[in-house]
């Protein structure tokens, strides 16, 4: 894993000191709030509903034990002993005080960490692949070209005000985990003649417009991302519309002007980036590669790891769902459920954090992941090892069996904390997975997508859900719309408005109909939900959520 | 007669804590809805807004939002300050507690 060098470790403490100044300065009042405000969110610290929220920063999503101890050092100190989990891997803090920010800031700075660029018109906290360095089908580890991208749009001066915020996703492998499509511009790792590369899309985005990346470059090479980057990111700066907030995002820019001449315009500024390239960056590079060269995989004997999974059916049970494949023999990726039934999706206590450290710590080669599904993954456990990790996270209730089950809902935190939010979204999926415990039916289910989001900026990605929810104010009342047939894959679709929205106490049942009428439509246990939606499309799923609707049709 | 006001609130957020305000008549800002003064006046709602609004050093974010009067003071009207003055619904935290 990354080490901040002396230069990252003076840059982002010289932050924390400025920003302490300004804060003493809005409080001692020569700072207005127009005048502080920007200051405040270039540093991530928003005002919501019912106080200052900080957004920090977990680049590519990678945390390491003592960095996860401090997070939970300062929710407890600083916080409610919370930090919430969110969908571009960053944690967010409900209930800071405005005096104390700079303090959690230099607590951050203490373990490689800062909330810097995680608001503004900025190049925003480069995500990646959850499953990164583990994942079994992975081509190369996506985090040290998202180290570097990071390094390279921190406080770069050409890209701090940019027309809107930009967003950028990185994956290894070609089974797509980390939604490039739907990003501003997203990298996908692949290999033409032996040399690895990236497939750039660029364009990508959900809100009020989604619109699905376009390839802008079928392969480039690995040592051109930066000055390629740079290319894009510049022509947009110059042609993205300042006029008009809902058409400032570079999905705008590359529509409104055509894939064809925004790709001319990237191919000719590259051109000049590529020439103000020294090289030094692919020094960089090495550098950062060489830390995060795979961690020394043991080579040991399963134990008594099949013994327990036949003795224990909810080991087991969990084992069936929360697992995934890594690349090195005898181990598996354990995907911990931040989604209890019931529970806050992304919600992560104090106390679970210690816990997931030392886990990590123990038995995890001391890394753990944070997914932009809003859960955590230790990314390297010796299946030997499985039966105890699982018992210790049933200990602190992390132990949830529902990785990508119905009840595995990704939700923005909406109206009960976003200042921008037109309804609740926490409610909705708390209701959601309740209801679909207590009919006992989600492993029956199977793999499901649900995504809700609190307003049309869509930080719950509900675009891209098998089932997307979107909560609206309609005449003063919360409204929630379905869409269907969304994917979030490397096959990224946008899902479909099913019809008329639903009333806050309507949509639980809804989303009851929605699923049931599936168990009655596949063709058989194995065709997944969005399987059957791709075969049989929408009518049929109409017919069930609107029965009512339907009679008036008939008659 | 001047035409139909809807009654309403002074509000923002208090600059220090974040949590949200309300204008009360004796030019205070309280935590607690019932506290605040209710206008029914547009043209006094104008001054009460702009007295609000200059107090840039103790709240921020001030705006005038609809309410309604009830049997303990003003009360919300639409659910976003309903909300606001309750806290969120998923922890017992916010106004819902510390009042």
């Amino acid at each position: 894993m990354y080490v901040y060098n002396d230069f990252d470790d003076a840059f982002v403490r010289e932050r924390v000191a400025q920003f302490r100044a300004q804060v003493d300065r809005r409080i001692d009042g020569s700072l207005t709030e127009d005048e502080f405000r920007p200051l405040r969110l270039m540093n991530g610290l928003y005002l919501q509903l019912h106080a200052y929220m900080l957004r920090v920063a977990i680049p590519y999503g990678t945390l390491n034990p003592s960095q996860m101890r401090q997070l939970a050092m300062i929710a407890d100190r600083w916080d409610k002993g919370y930090g919430h989990w969110t969908t571009r891997q960053n944690i967010q803090y409900n209930w800071p005080k405005l005096a104390d920010v700079p303090d959690m800031l230099a607590a951050l700075a203490d373990v490689g960490m800062h909330a810097i660029q995680t608001s503004g018109n900025t190049i925003r906290n480069v995500t990646a692949d959850h499953f990164a360095g583990a994942a079994a089908d992975e081509i190369e580890d996506p985090r040290p070209v998202a180290e570097l991208l990071r390094q390279w749009s921190t406080d770069h001066p050409e890209f701090q005000f940019l027309p809107r915020k930009f967003k950028i996703a990185v994956t290894g492998s070609p089974n797509d985990r980390a939604v490039p499509k739907a990003h501003d511009i997203g990298l996908r790792m692949i290999t033409r003649a032996g040399e690895h590369g990236f497939e750039v899309i660029v364009g990508g985005g959900l809100g009020r417009t989604p619109m699905i990346g376009k390839v802008i470059r079928d392969f480039l090479p690995k040592a051109d991302l930066l000055p390629y980057c740079e290319a894009i990111v510049s022509v947009y700066n110059v042609l993205g519309r300042r006029d008009n907030k809902y058409k400032a995002r570079i999905k705008i820019t590359v529509f409104e002007n055509g894939l064809d001449t925004f790709r001319d315009l990237v191919e000719a500024k590259f051109l000049d980036t590529r020439a103000g390239f020294t090289g030094v960056d692919q020094e960089i590079l090495v550098g950062i590669e060489a830390q995060f060269a795979p961690p020394p995989f043991r080579a040991a004997s399963p134990g008594g790891y099949e013994a327990a999974r036949l003795a224990n059916p909810a080991f087991r049970s969990w084992t069936d769902t929360n697992l995934s494949a890594h690349k090195a023999p005898g181990y598996a990726i354990v995907s911990v459920s931040i989604k209890k039934h019931g529970a806050t999706p992304g919600d992560c206590s104090s106390v679970q954090m210690r816990v997931l450290a030392d886990l990590a710590e123990t038995y995890g080669h001391s890394e753990l992941i944070i997914s932009h599904e809003q859960n955590v993954i230790l990314p390297h456990v010796h299946i030997s090892d499985l039966l105890a990790v699982y018992q210790t996270l049933r200990s602190v209730d992390l132990a949830t069996a529902n990785i990508g089950l119905i009840s595995d809902i990704i939700a923005c935190p909406g109206m009960d904390y976003c200042a921008l939010a037109t309804a609740r979204s926490i409610p909705i999926a708390q209701e959601i997975a309740i209801r679909f415990d207590e009919l006992k039916l989600e492993h029956e289910v199977g793999p499901l997508k649900i995504k809700i989001s609190g307003c049309i900026n869509a930080c719950g990605h509900h675009h891209v859900g098998h089932i997307g929810i979107l909560g609206l104010d309609r005449a003063g009342v919360e409204n929630y719309q379905i869409t269907l047939g969304g994917d979030h894959t490397e096959t990224a679709v946008i899902g479909e408005r099913a019809g008329p929205g639903f009333s806050a106490v309507e949509i639980v049942p809804a989303i009851e109909r929605l699923v049931l009428g599936y168990l009655d439509l596949r063709l058989h246990a194995e065709e997944t939900f969005i399987d059957t939606f791709r075969r049989i499309g929408m009518d049929p799923f109409k017919a069930v959520l609107y029965p009512a609707l339907e009679k008036s049709d008939a008659a | 007669m001047a035409r139909n006001f809807t009654p309403k609130v002074v509000t923002g957020n208090a600059l220090l804590e974040g949590d949200a305000v309300w204008l009360t008549e004796a030019d205070t800002w309280t935590r607690d809805m019932h506290q605040a003064e209710l206008i029914d006046d547009e043209a006094h709602a104008d001054i009460r807004l702009l007295f609000g609004a200059a107090q840039r050093n103790t709240v921020v974010g001030v705006y005038l939002v609809d309410a309604k009067p009830g049997p303990h003071g003003p009360e919300p009207v639409h659910f976003r300050e309903e909300f606001r003055s309750r806290g969120p619904s998923n922890y017992a935290h916010g106004k819902q507690v510390e009042l």
